[in-house]
């Protein structure tokens, strides 16, 4: 293998993990205020929905370049509208966060579809758009191996990155961070110290929306160009692994949603090699789950969700 | 008699109710904004499923397998453990059976075939979950990120399986099974619809569900444990064993379902392209029946008749089939959020009050 396939790979495990950030990164957002998030597959459905048919007009009205962006904007939008349900359940309601999870995946799948065929006249699909093109850094993207891998990727990919960083900064270091982990751990000792603790779930849950919405554009806007039944199939469900995996930390989700992109695009590597031909393909699919698996088992530490996460908050039982 | 009384004199059953009916309001409304007839739509649904033996029967046969992965799920979540992997122990199941009945199926008399595929689709299934619950109590792995993670194994192991051993000459699916589920005697009255025995296991697993969760000490100790791990440690419950134990049921359930869609209905597995969604569906089963075996089975009546008839839904109505998930996902929605029910109710509650007081 020479350094232009490496590249390449590199590259391909960018795309691949790109949503997958935006996801966990969301997820984080949501589980560290203490409010469980099973419905990312299904926020992630609505951005990709929402990125399409958002990016479907804009592009129709003649904005060009920036028609992918208003994708993007309409993602946003709709993440943030779908996770309040989601918020509305599990914080004013009480209502088991598992299940009220559960059905913003089942909302999702039963609206985008039902919309799409509402818009396009019975397609089960939208039509195919200009999505985002790569975005070569001046300078940099010449450097080899990691000029192609990295400095040459999609915008989206960029933003990723910078908000693993950004994200990381505000969790950690900043005294909304501290408010929100606070909420996650021990929202009555938070709720003493004055800061409203069915607030700060209600933002997390949102922004946890936000992202996993751009995660979802990320993949029609990169990957397919359009949006249908399978556009999502299971990224959210692995997103979620990705956060559990990287212990609710934004580096760590960052680290294991590019081992899910690298495992994802190995395979279109793999067969490259004449030795590979031994191996049946299905095994070659199986590496990233069985791997993650092992990595879990011989990983030290337990996983360490956030303490309240799960319970709903109740003042009366202070 | 007085207990079934207390069930059906508390609300337990009216949020439910309200919640069934929200949800098909929700539904009409989005269905209103939509431009299209939510009573011609709702009259075709209920049409397609009640007009004929042969949907009737064919109905059923949907709900079967939605039962036991709904019991699956509901049995996992009584024990304290969320099951996303019921889609992974369907497919092994699936595989198990598959192989025991192509395998042997010139061996052995069917008889014995028949019993040995379903049991070991049931053992295969309980042994997958199995994993995910050794992994929970030795190592405190969570549970939903290995049975994501084994989803996708079934997936692929089952594929490589039918691939390599099963497969039916330049086809993608495997050879005939000569182990059958079906049940014959049925096919006259239902028009020939696919009804299989799959659907009386699936009842009585609801049973055992019920007698082993309520009325043994095991299953005591399970709920114990599904209430409150460390209670039950400090009381001298083993935990991780209850753990593991929960997860093999669990998978025994999924994997029986897997039995009866391959012995049952297709008598043949096919290589699929990407997960078939059982165990997703049973999940909204098993919280449409408050993770009770006898709300399963009500609850995989509802959703099998709403997806069943959906079909009908759009033939009749014209309406996207997909609409029907908005009902479903409304419905848990207002069980979950049962305060919202109580809001929507309490009018209703006062005024009743008032005429007691007259």
């Amino acid at each position: 293998m020479d350094f232009v396939v490496l590249g390449q790979l590199l590259n391909t495990t960018l795309v691949f993990s790109t949503a997958l950030i935006f996801a966990s990164l969301g997820g984080i957002f949501s589980e560290r205020s203490g409010v469980v998030n099973i419905g990312l597959e299904g926020l992630m459905m609505f951005g990709a929905f929402a990125a399409a048919v958002g990016g479907y007009y804009a592009q129709d009205a003649g904005m060009g370049e920036w028609a992918p962006w208003v994708g993007v904007l309409c993602a946003m939008a709709v993440g943030v509208i779908g996770s309040l349900i989601h918020a509305v359940a599990a914080i004013t309601f009480k209502a088991d966060q598992t299940i009220s999870g559960t059905v913003i995946n089942f909302l999702a799948a039963g609206s985008t579809l039902y919309m799409v065929k509402l818009f396009f006249e019975g397609s089960g699909e939208t039509p195919l758009i200009d999505g985002f093109s790569k975005m070569a850094i001046p300078g940099l993207s010449k450097i080899p191996v990691i000029g192609e891998g990295i400095f040459n990727s999609y915008p989206t990919t960029y933003l990723a990155i910078i908000l693993v960083i950004v994200i990381y900064f505000v969790l950690f270091k900043t005294p909304f961070g501290l408010r929100l982990r606070a909420v996650g751990e021990h929202p009555s000792a938070a709720d003493t110290l004055g800061v409203n603790v069915n607030k700060m779930r209600y933002i997390g849950v949102m922004l946890s929306g936000l992202l996993a919405g751009i995660g979802g554009a990320t993949i029609t806007l990169t990957t397919t160009g359009t949006f249908a039944h399978n556009t999502i199939s299971g990224q959210g469900f692995i997103a979620i692994a990705a956060m559990i995996f990287g212990k609710w930390n934004p580096l760590g989700a960052f680290g294991a949603a590019v081992f899910f992109g690298f495992s994802q695009a190995i395979r279109n590597y793999v067969q490259l090699f004449e030795w590979s031909k031994s191996i049946p393909q299905e095994f070659i699919f199986m590496i990233p789950y069985v791997l993650t698996i092992i990595v879990l088992v011989s990983a030290v530490g337990r996983s360490s969700a956030p303490k309240a996460l799960g319970e709903p908050y109740d003042p009366s039982k202070r | 008699m007085s207990r079934l009384r207390k069930i059906f004199a508390t609300d337990s059953y009216i949020v439910p109710l309200v919640a069934i009916l929200l949800g098909f309001l929700v539904g009409a409304i989005v269905m209103l904004f939509g431009g299209y007839d939510p009573i011609a739509a709702y009259s075709a649904l209920f049409k397609r499923v009640f007009g004929s033996p042969y949907d009737f029967g064919e109905a059923i046969r949907e709900m079967t397998p939605l039962m036991l992965t709904g019991l699956a799920v509901a049995f996992a979540f009584r024990s304290g453990m969320f099951n996303i992997g019921a889609d992974g122990q369907v497919m092994i199941g699936m595989t198990a059976a598959s192989v025991v009945g192509i395998k042997l199926g010139g061996v052995l008399p069917s008889f014995l075939l028949v019993p040995l595929a379903v049991i070991a689709a049931a053992v295969c299934g309980g042994l997958w979950a199995g994993i995910a619950g050794y992994l929970k109590a030795k190592r405190g792995i969570n549970e939903v990120i290995t049975t994501i993670m084994l989803n996708w194994i079934a997936l692929f192991l089952s594929n490589y399986i039918v691939r390599t051993f099963l497969l039916l000459q330049g086809q993608n699916r495997s050879e005939d099974n000569p182990a059958s589920l079906s049940m014959t005697f049925l096919f006259s009255t239902f028009d020939n619809a696919r009804l299989h025995w799959g659907t009386v296991i699936a009842l009585a697993a609801a049973t055992f569900f019920y007698v082993y969760l309520w009325k043994t000490k095991q299953g005591y100790e399970m709920r114990a444990v599904g209430l409150n791990p460390h209670a039950a440690e400090y009381a001298g419950m083993n935990v991780g064993r209850n753990v593991v134990k929960a997860m093999f049921i669990s998978g025994v359930f999924a994997g029986l379902a897997g039995a009866g869609e391959v012995l049952g209905v297709f008598h043949y597995q096919s290589v699929f392209a990407a997960s078939p969604g059982y165990g997703f569906d049973g999940i909204a089963v098993a919280l449409l029946g408050l993770t009770h075996p006898l709300g399963v089975i009500l609850a995989a009546i509802l959703y099998g008749t709403l997806t069943y008839g959906s079909a009908g839904m759009s033939f009749g109505a014209d309406v996207p089939p997909e609409l029907i998930r908005i009902v479903i996902g409304s419905i848990i929605f207002f069980i979950a959020a049962q305060g919202i029910v109580r809001w929507v109710l309490k009018p209703f509650y006062f005024k009743r009050k008032k005429e007691k007081v007259l």
